[in-house]
C-alpha cells in the first residue's frame, strides 16, 4: 500500500441531536481513488462535509489524521491549505465574483501561485478541456450556470488548484451523459496529472466506469458495511444496496 | 465562524488620516457671522454680485431650520467650526512647487500618479482653496476650461457663470444650500464646447486637512451640446475628535445629445457631516450618468438629483453606500422626467456592518408633459450582521398615465454556505466575506476607471478587516 495521507477513526459525527455516522473508519493513500457508495441518507455528504469541517457537523469521538496531522484541529481554509478540497453537490452562486477572479485568488490561498499570464492560459487550457467557453471565465460564479456548468466548473477548480485530496461529493448527479463522461475524463486529467488521491461520494457509478478505483466502501447507516475493489461497483450496479441493508 | 461579532471602533485608515500641520495656514474665526462673510468675500476679490449673493444667503441660513427629517446633526456646532482655512501656498500648475507637506499628501493619495497615467487634467483642493490646478495641452486647444472657481469668476466665461451659479441649487431650497451660498470656497468650473469629446477623465480631488474646519466647494460643469465629459471627483480628510463639515454644491448642465458622466469617490473620516449636493439639468437628447461611492463620514444627507428637461433624455445612476461603526448614511436620488420619453435607470446598494446605519431614499417624479418616461429604480442591501441598520424609502409621484415605472427592493446577508464554500477553497473568513462584499459592489466599481476601482476595493477590504470575531 502507497504512503498514507487520510486516515479516519471510528468517526462519529451528529448534527444537531441527530447521530449521522456511527463508527467509520477509513484509509486513504496517497494517489488512491476510493469510492463510498450507500443508499439516501447513508450519511456520504456528511461524511464530505466533516472531512472539510462545516461548522454545523460535530465530531462527538473518533479522529481524522491527513498527513499524519490531526484535521479537525483546524478551520476549513487551513484544511483547504493543506491539500483538502470538495466539489460541491451545489455550487454556491456568488454575484459580481468572477470565475477567474474567484479561482485565483483560491489559487493562491492554497499556495498554487503563478503569473497572471500563467493563470489565464492554464485556465483557458482546462475550459477548452472541459468544453466549456473561456468567457465562463468572466461570469459571475456560478450564477445562471446550469447544473453541468455548475459541476464543470467545480472540477475546473480542481484542476486549477491541484490539491492532494479532492473528496466529489455526488459530481455526477443531475447531469447527462455527455457532461458526466467530460466531468468523468477531467478527475481522469486529475489522477493523471495531478496524482493526488480521490474520495468520489457517488450513489451512481456512470462517473466511475473510464476511472481507475482503488477501493470500494459501502456506507449504510453512518457505517462501512463493505469493502472491495472495483469489482463491488458492479456488484452494487447490479443487486443495488439491499443485501447490506438488511445487514 | 462564530455568532459573536467583535466591535471595531473605527479601521486603520493609514494613508488616509496623515495630519499634516496647519500652523502655517491662514483661518478666519469660528462660526458664521456677517463679518466672517465679509472677510471671505474680501480675500477671494469677490466681484460685487457675488459679494452680495453671499450676504443674502447668510440671511436665508440665519431664517432656516435643520430638515426635520433625516439622522441627527446634534454633533454639529456652526459657531465652532472654521468656514475658511487657506492653505499656505498660492495655487500652482506644477506639482513642483506645491509645498512639501501638501505635495506628499496628494502623493499618498495617489494624484499626481493617477494625473500620469489616466487623466486629463487634475485639481486639487486643500481645505478652503485649490494648491493644485492642471490640465493637458491637446484638451486645452480643444477649447475645454477646466480651472479652480475663483479664477473662473473672473475669466472669460465669468457672465455665464453669473447667469447659472446656484440656478439649479438656489439657496433657499434648504439650509445648506443658502450656508454654501454664503462661505462657498474653491471647487472648479469646466466647460466643455459643443461638440468636444474629452476622452480622458478630468479629476478634482478635495481635501480637507484642518481641524474642525468646513469645506465648501462649488463645482459647476457645463457640457455643451454633443459634447462628452467623464469628471471624477475624490475626497478625504484625516480623522480628528471633533466635527468637520463638508457642504459642497455641484451643478451640472448637460446640453443637447450630450453626456456627462459624473463619478465621486468619497472617503471622508469619520467625524464627518457631509451635507452635500449635487443637480444635473439634462436637455434634450442628452444623457447624465452617476456613479457614487460612498464609505466615509459620520453622518451623510446625500442625493444626487436630475432633471431630465428635454425630451429623449436619459440619467442612469449606480451607487454604493457603506455604514460601519459610528456611520449614518442618508443616501439615495431624485429624479424629475420633464421631457417626452425620458428614461431613468437606478441601481443603489448599501452595505452596513457593525451598528452602521443606511438610509437609502429614492424620489422618482413624473410630470403630466413626460409622457412615455421610463423608470426602473433597484436597491439592494447588504447587512453584515444583526446590529446594523438598513432602511430603503422609495418615493414614486407619477402624475401621466402612460409612465412605465419599476421599484424593486432586496435585503440580504452573507449566507454562511458561502462563506464555507470559498473557506473550502483555501480563502480565510476575512477574506471570502471581502470577496463576497467586492462582489456585491462589483456593478459599481466596474463603472469606475481602472485606478478608482482599485481603490474602492482597497477601501472594501479595509473596512472587513477585523469584522469577524
Amino acid at each position: 500500500m502507497s504512503k498514507e495521507l487520510l486516515n479516519i477513526k471510528d468517526l462519529c459525527v451528529r448534527i444537531e441531536e441527530k447521530e449521522i455516522l456511527k463508527g467509520l473508519d477509513l484509509s486513504i493513500g496517497e494517489g488512491e481513488t476510493h469510492v463510498i457508495m450507500g443508499p439516501n441518507g447513508a450519511g456520504k455528504s456528511t461524511l464530505g462535509n466533516t472531512l472539510m469541517g462545516k461548522e454545523e457537523y460535530q465530531v462527538t469521538s473518533g479522529e481524522i489524521t491527513f498527513m499524519g496531522e490531526n484535521l479537525l484541529d483546524l478551520a476549513t481554509d487551513e484544511r483547504a491549505k493543506k491539500g483538502l478540497f470538495m466539489t460541491f453537490q451545489n455550487p454556491i452562486e456568488v454575484p459580481g465574483v468572477r470565475l477567474s477572479e474567484f479561482t485565483r485568488s483560491a489559487c493562491e490561498a492554497v499556495g498554487n501561485k503563478m503569473s497572471l499570464w500563467n493563470f489565464k492560459k492554464a485556465a483557458q487550457e482546462q475550459m477548452k478541456f472541459l468544453g466549456m467557453d473561456p468567457s465562463y471565465l468572466d461570469r459571475e460564479l456560478n450564477l445562471g450556470f446550469s447544473g453541468g456548468e455548475k459541476k464543470k466548473a467545480e472540477i475546473f477548480q480542481l484542476l486549477m488548484l491541484k490539491p492532494r485530496l479532492a473528496i466529489l461529493d455526488e459530481t455526477d448527479s443531475g447531469l447527462d451523459v455527455d457532461a458526466v463522461r467530460i466531468v468523468s475524463e477531467g478527475v481522469r486529467a486529475y489522477q493523471e496529472q495531478v496524482g493526488g488521491s480521490l474520495l468520489i461520494i457517488t450513489h451512481s457509478t456512470k462517473i466511475l466506469e473510464s476511472l481507475k478505483v482503488d477501493r470500494v466502501h459501502v456506507l449504510v447507516d453512518g457505517k462501512v458495511v463493505a469493502e472491495g475493489d472495483e469489482s463491488l461497483v458492479a456488484e452494487i450496479n447490479e443487486n443495488g444496496f439491499e443485501k447490506y441493508m438488511k445487514a | 465562524m462564530s455568532e459573536e461579532k467583535t466591535y471595531v471602533e473605527d479601521i486603520n485608515r493609514t494613508i488616509y488620516d496623515v495630519v499634516d500641520d496647519d500652523s502655517d495656514a491662514f483661518k478666519l474665526e469660528q462660526g458664521l457671522t456677517e463679518d466672517i462673510v465679509r472677510q471671505i468675500s474680501e480675500e477671494k476679490k469677490d466681484p460685487e454680485w457675488m459679494r452680495d449673493f453671499r450676504l443674502n444667503c447668510l440671511k436665508l441660513y440665519n431664517r432656516s431650520q435643520h430638515p426635520n427629517w433625516g439622522p441627527s446633526i446634534e454633533g454639529l456646532d456652526m459657531n465652532v467650526i472654521y468656514t475658511y482655512v487657506r492653505p499656505n501656498t498660492k495655487m500652482q500648475h506644477t506639482w513642483d512647487e506645491v509645498p512639501e507637506d501638501i505635495k506628499n499628501t496628494f502623493e499618498r493619495l495617489g494624484i499626481p500618479q493617477a494625473e500620469r497615467t489616466s487623466l486629463a487634467g487634475v485639481g486639487a483642493q486643500y481645505d478652503s482653496e485649490l494648491v493644485y490646478h492642471n490640465m493637458q495641452k491637446e484638451v486645452e486647444e480643444q477649447g475645454v476650461v477646466y480651472c479652480d472657481f475663483e479664477s473662473a469668476l473672473k475669466g472669460e466665461y465669468a457672465d455665464l457663470i453669473h447667469e447659472k451659479f446656484m440656478t439649479l441649487l438656489p439657496p433657499t431650497d434648504h439650509r445648506y444650500n443658502a450656508l454654501h451660498g454664503a462661505v462657498w470656497s474653491g471647487g472648479s468650473f469646466v466647460y466643455v464646447p459643443k461638440g468636444v469629446k474629452v476622452s480622458v477623465p478630468l479629476q478634482s480631488y478635495f481635501r480637507l486637512n484642518a481641524k474642525g474646519a468646513g469645506q465648501f466647494e462649488h463645482t459647476l460643469i457645463i457640457v455643451e451640446e454633443d459634447a462628452d465629459l467623464h469628471f471624477i471627483e475624490g475626497c478625504s480628510a484625516p480623522k480628528y475628535n471633533v466635527a468637520n463639515l463638508h457642504s459642497g454644491c455641484v451643478e451640472l448642465f448637460v446640453g443637447r445629445n450630450a453626456r456627462l458622466r459624473y463619478s465621486t469617490i468619497e472617503s471622508w473620516s469619520k467625524n464627518m457631516y457631509n451635507l452635500n449636493s449635487k443637480r444635473a439639468l439634462v436637455e434634450e437628447g442628452g444623457r447624465m450618468e452617476w456613479v457614487s461611492g460612498s464609505f466615509g463620514s459620520h453622518v451623510s444627507y446625500l442625493y444626487p438629483s436630475t432633471i431630465l428637461k428635454g425630451d429623449n433624455s436619459t440619467m442612469e445612476y449606480t451607487g454604493i453606500a457603506f455604514a460601519g461603526a459610528g456611520q449614518d448614511l442618508d443616501t439615495g436620488m431624485k429624479v424629475v422626467h420633464l421631457g417626452k420619453n425620458t428614461s431613468s435607470v437606478v441601481n443603489t446598494k448599501s452595505i452596513s456592518k457593525n451598528g452602521g446605519i443606511n438610509t437609502t431614499r429614492t424620489s422618482v417624479q413624473v410630470m403630466p408633459q413626460a409622457k412615455g418616461a421610463r423608470s426602473v429604480v433597484s436597491c439592494e442591501s447588504l447587512m453584515l450582521d444583526s446590529e446594523s441598520k438598513s432602511d430603503t424609502i422609495p418615493v414614486m409621484d407619477i402624475r401621466t398615465d402612460d409612465a412605465d415605472v419599476g421599484h424593486e427592493a432586496t435585503i440580504g446577508s452573507i449566507s454562511d454556505e458561502a462563506v464555507f464554500y470559498m473557506m473550502s477553497r483555501g480563502m480565510s473568513e476575512e477574506d471570502a466575506r471581502a470577496l463576497i462584499v467586492s462582489g456585491f459592489a462589483d456593478n459599481v466599481s466596474r463603472e469606475l476607471p481602472m485606478e478608482y476601482a482599485a481603490e474602492m476595493n482597497n477601501l472594501i477590504r479595509l473596512e472587513m478587516k477585523g469584522t469577524i470575531g
